[in-house]
């Protein structure tokens, strides 16, 4: 049987522990039809050109974990940014651990999922947000199908919530081979300010495929800084997808560290949804191996005066492959848009291949849209002057590349995320820098 | 004179009617509208072609069955019925003449409208033309100033006589019989076209032109191009199209092929302006052409082409840089009006080691047109040092219009350097504004910024069909080039 009939028959299963009469299961029923019509996305489909789903897919996956695990802090206190305060939701094979999570409802809402599907308290939020800015795509249908745990952040009116949120998925390997599905939702209110941290972390070397769905509403003059850290064993594979809407006067940004993982797959997509919206995507990847990582982000400029950013840099190694499909659509009304968008490459190895494709669909006449796109190598002359002042061939490497990709660094608004950054690219790049970024 | 306003050209673009529109009526001998085996057999049977011809034409048309039409070009239209056009219609004055005199009156006057005046050309612009009306070639100049130096320049369907062992060399190895749909067609049901060989080490005297011609109303027009350029030889070649008004849609699907042998060099230039339909988006021409040019080692290929006509453009001009240090080279102007859409690009497809290639492409949409790039610069793992730069600029006019840009950048080799940059634009209010001030009055202004816009492109194309394009930027975009 194949991993789609499995989880359609799957859907069945799930249907006998969740509220079936609940309005939300009417969403999951429609969509697990959808991913049913449509499948998984193959090579045919354009968005899937560079990316093949196969050699994940092949793998008997259980959907459900049987058991409950437990982990104790210091063996994992690594993953987490531990030198600041944080509040934390943690999920180990999918379920919620309140011993390693801090959660609060404390003038805001920092909690799970599950909670605020079943609680009536949370009704109007869920009736409005859920599932309202999710595409219909195939593997976002899979996930709205199931889903049932992950994070649910509310902010109210007029908060800056004061420490950051740190959102962790670890995967022990107690099944053979496991698909998780975490669905998360965040919903900023007016003035209000959040930053949070996600990372997908896998503690075998069973595989594990990750379907991730985020939802993400920034309302009228919301901050929201989002980071997503992924440095995961070869095993693991991540599908992530988030929809970020945004209405008018409101900043979002969020950036991309992919390190690790077998294959990477990030669906980024941003709404402009009200005028003066500023929105902000950048990443850097590093990958060796046989790493696979794709960035395919849209921003969809559908209000006047808006800017987006999109600055995504990659280091490629071994026989890793880069994808970059950067979309910027820009709708007739949405005049004066300020689009920016550019994708630089550096190719180490023969093996390593890169995929790129920036694209702008435009119909709007005043308007300045422009994209760049590199392919390239280190400069040979700065590698001779630094190695005819004594530093070693692969320190000299790793400052250029250090350089390379310190645009995207410098945006990241948490000095501890900076650090953990630059300790995790010197660590990618095996050298020992003295010195903190 | 009252201020002429950006709205004011927009307003006069809707209402300019094509200006080539005209129809000659010759006496044609059409076949009847469809397509099956005998249909290909009787082509191939009027042309007097060779046995291995008719059969080759025969394994393109099993191979076209098969295909589907693609879908993937940013284009919308009502797909042509294919069993509904006549796949052959020659002039009927047959057989061909000594002299110009001779030629159906008609015809001449034809040309005289859109401006090529056979017999003075021949003398001012030292042009040696292979006239192109409905499929037939009616007129080759120069023929025996190119024959002195061993070029042969012909219709296809002469060469595949007198020179069939060149043809079959070469016809299908760039552009493969399954290639794609209107490639498979083509070959199927080519009626004619050019042939060009160059050769070993010679340099064309003049710049070799084709003029093309739609001119019997439902007949779809598939022209086959090969230009062979032997060792060390240069060649630089011209085509261009106007076609009369029309309803209904009429379809074009041509096939070029190029081949650059070690050390040569062609330059193809083109100026395409089919009939776009009318300002309601009614009518026009069909344009799917398959373009594409092999380079040897050290061969370069240069494509310049403006694009000005035609209802749907789907067309690719690609270079296939196969041997160390070879060139490819690409500039482009397309502009569309009312409801004219276009979809084209380029492929840069590098296989030597060394090989660099350029590709220049500005993009002008207004009214309620959609004008999309679609490029490929791929560099497989054994091309050392490949180099590519890439520039696509759009200037929008109006807020109806869309421009589109799909860049494919695929890296196999880590010496590979590729850089790629896009811009969208309109006509700045500030730029209009220094023109205004200094007493350039706003219709001339918008001219100069258009001009200045596409000036990389137009600076391209050689001298004698530099006029002709300007003439043909201005119909499309009347009154805002000079």
């Amino acid at each position: 049987m194949d991993l789609k009939d499995k989880l359609v028959s799957s859907f069945m299963a799930f249907e006998n522990f969740v509220d079936v009469d609940a309005a939300i299961h009417d969403v999951r029923s429609e969509a697990i039809k959808t991913f049913e019509i449509q499948g998984f996305p193959t090579k045919k489909d354009e968005a899937w050109k560079y990316t093949s789903l196969n050699s994940i897919l092949r793998h008997d996956y259980s959907v459900f974990p049987k058991e409950e695990n437990a982990l104790e802090y210091h063996d994992v206190k690594k993953y987490f940014i531990h030198d600041i305060d944080t509040y934390k939701i943690v999920f180990i094979d999918g379920k919620y651990s309140s011993h390693l999570s801090q959660t609060t409802h404390d003038g805001i809402d920092v909690c799970l999922m599950s909670a605020a599907l079943s609680k009536p308290k949370y009704r109007l939020i869920i009736e409005n947000y859920f599932n309202k800015a999710a595409a219909k795509d195939s593997l976002t249908s899979l996930n709205t199908a199931f889903s049932q745990e992950g994070a649910y952040i509310h902010i109210p009116k007029n908060k800056v919530v004061e420490k950051p949120i740190q959102v962790l998925h670890f995967s022990t390997g107690n099944e053979s081979a496991l698909m998780l599905q975490p669905r998360n939702l965040i919903v900023v209110d007016e003035n209000s300010h959040v930053q949070i941290i996600e990372r997908h972390q896998s503690l075998t070397d069973n595989p594990i495929l990750t379907n991730s769905v985020t939802e993400v509403f920034a309302n009228k003059r919301a901050i929201i800084d989002y980071y997503k850290i992924q440095n995961d064993k070869d095993s693991a594979s991540l599908i992530d997808n988030t929809f970020v809407k945004q209405k008018r006067e409101s900043h979002a940004s969020v950036h991309t560290f992919s390190f690790g993982g077998q294959l990477t797959r990030n669906n980024l997509n941003f709404y402009q949804q009200g005028e003066r919206v500023d929105s902000t995507l950048k990443g850097v990847t590093i990958i060796g191996d046989k790493q696979h990582v794709d960035h395919n982000t849209l921003v969809h400029h559908i209000e006047p005066n808006c800017e987006s950013h999109q600055d995504y840099k990659g280091i490629f190694g071994d026989r890793s492959t880069g994808v970059f499909n950067g979309k910027v659509m820009v709708n007739k009304e949405a005049q004066k848009t300020n689009a920016f968008q550019a994708n630089n490459n550096i190719l180490l190895s023969d093996k390593a291949s890169i995929n790129t494709k920036p694209q702008l669909e435009i119909f709007a006449d005043d308007v300045k849209c422009s994209h760049g796109c590199t392919i390239g190598q280190l400069d040979e002359s700065a590698m001779f002057y630094m190695k005819s002042r004594g530093i070693p061939e692969k320190e000299a490497k790793a400052l250029l590349m250090f350089a390379f990709s310190n645009n995207v660094l410098d945006s990241v608004k948490i000095p501890e995320i900076k650090q953990r950054i630059t300790k995790l690219i010197a660590k990618k790049l095996g050298v020992n820098l003295g010195f903190d970024l | 004179m009252s201020k002429y306003t950006e709205d004011d050209l927009r307003e006069e673009l809707k209402t300019k009617e094509y200006e080539y529109g005209f129809y000659t009526d010759i006496e044609s001998e059409t076949f009847p509208n469809g397509l099956n085996e005998e249909i290909v057999i009787a082509i191939s049977k009027k042309k007097e072609e060779p046995e291995w011809m008719t059969a080759w034409r025969l394994e393109s048309f099993k191979v076209w069955k098969e295909m589907t039409e693609p879908e993937w070009a940013n284009v919308h239209y009502k797909k042509p019925d294919f069993q509904a056009i006549s796949y052959y219609s020659a002039p009927n004055s047959k057989p061909k003449y000594d002299s110009l005199d001779e030629v159906d009156p008609e015809l001449l006057a034809t040309f005289d409208k859109l401006g090529i005046s056979l017999d003075e050309q021949k003398k001012l612009a030292g042009v040696a033309m292979d006239v192109v009306v409905d499929s037939v070639s009616v007129a080759t100049t120069f023929k025996k100033t190119l024959a002195e130096k061993g070029i042969i320049f012909c219709s296809i369907s002469e060469a595949i006589k007198e020179h069939p062992e060149l043809v079959k060399k070469y016809i299908g190895t760039v552009v493969p019989q399954k290639d794609n749909f209107y490639a498979a067609l083509n070959s199927a049901v080519f009626s004619d076209g050019s042939f060009c060989y160059i050769p070993k080490g010679v340099r064309c005297p003049m710049e070799l032109s084709t003029y093309f011609r739609i001119n019997q109303a439902g007949t779809g027009q598939f022209e086959r191009t090969l230009v062979i350029a032997d060792e060390g030889s240069y060649v630089s070649y011209l085509e261009g199209c106007t076609a009369p008004s029309r309803d209904e849609n009429q379809l074009h699907a041509a096939v070029v092929e190029l081949i650059a042998l070690d050390d040569a060099e062609i330059k193809y230039s083109t100026v395409q302006n089919w009939y776009p339909g009318n300002a309601e988006g009614k009518g026009g021409v069909y344009n799917f052409v398959t373009k594409r040019g092999l380079c040897e080692n050290n061969a370069k290929i240069s494509w310049t082409q403006v694009e000005t006509g035609s209802a749907v453009t789907w067309k690719y001009p690609s270079c296939i840089l196969k041997g160390d240090y070879s060139v490819g080279e690409f500039y482009s102007i397309a502009v569309t009006n009312n409801f004219q859409q276009a979809d084209t690009g380029t492929k840069m497809i590098h296989l030597g080691k060394n090989t660099r290639s350029t590709i220049i492409s500005k993009g002008i949409s207004a009214g309620k047109s959609q004008n999309s790039y679609r490029g490929l610069v791929q560099i497989s793992s054994r091309a050392d040092n490949a180099r590519n730069f890439s520039q696509c600029d759009s200037l929008l006019m109006g807020n109806e219009c869309g421009a589109h840009t799909f860049p494919y950048i695929e890296a196999k080799n880590k010496s590979a350097q590729i850089e790629h940059e896009a811009t969208t634009s309109k006509i700045g209010e500030d730029q209009i504004f220094y023109c205004n001030q200094r007493g350039i009055d706003t219709e001339k202004a918008i001219a100069l910024i258009v001009n200045g816009f596409s000036k990389e492109v137009l600076n391209k194309l050689p001298m004698e069909f530099a006029v002709e394009a300007q003439k043909l930027l201005e119909i499309s975009l009347e009154g805002s080039v000079g």
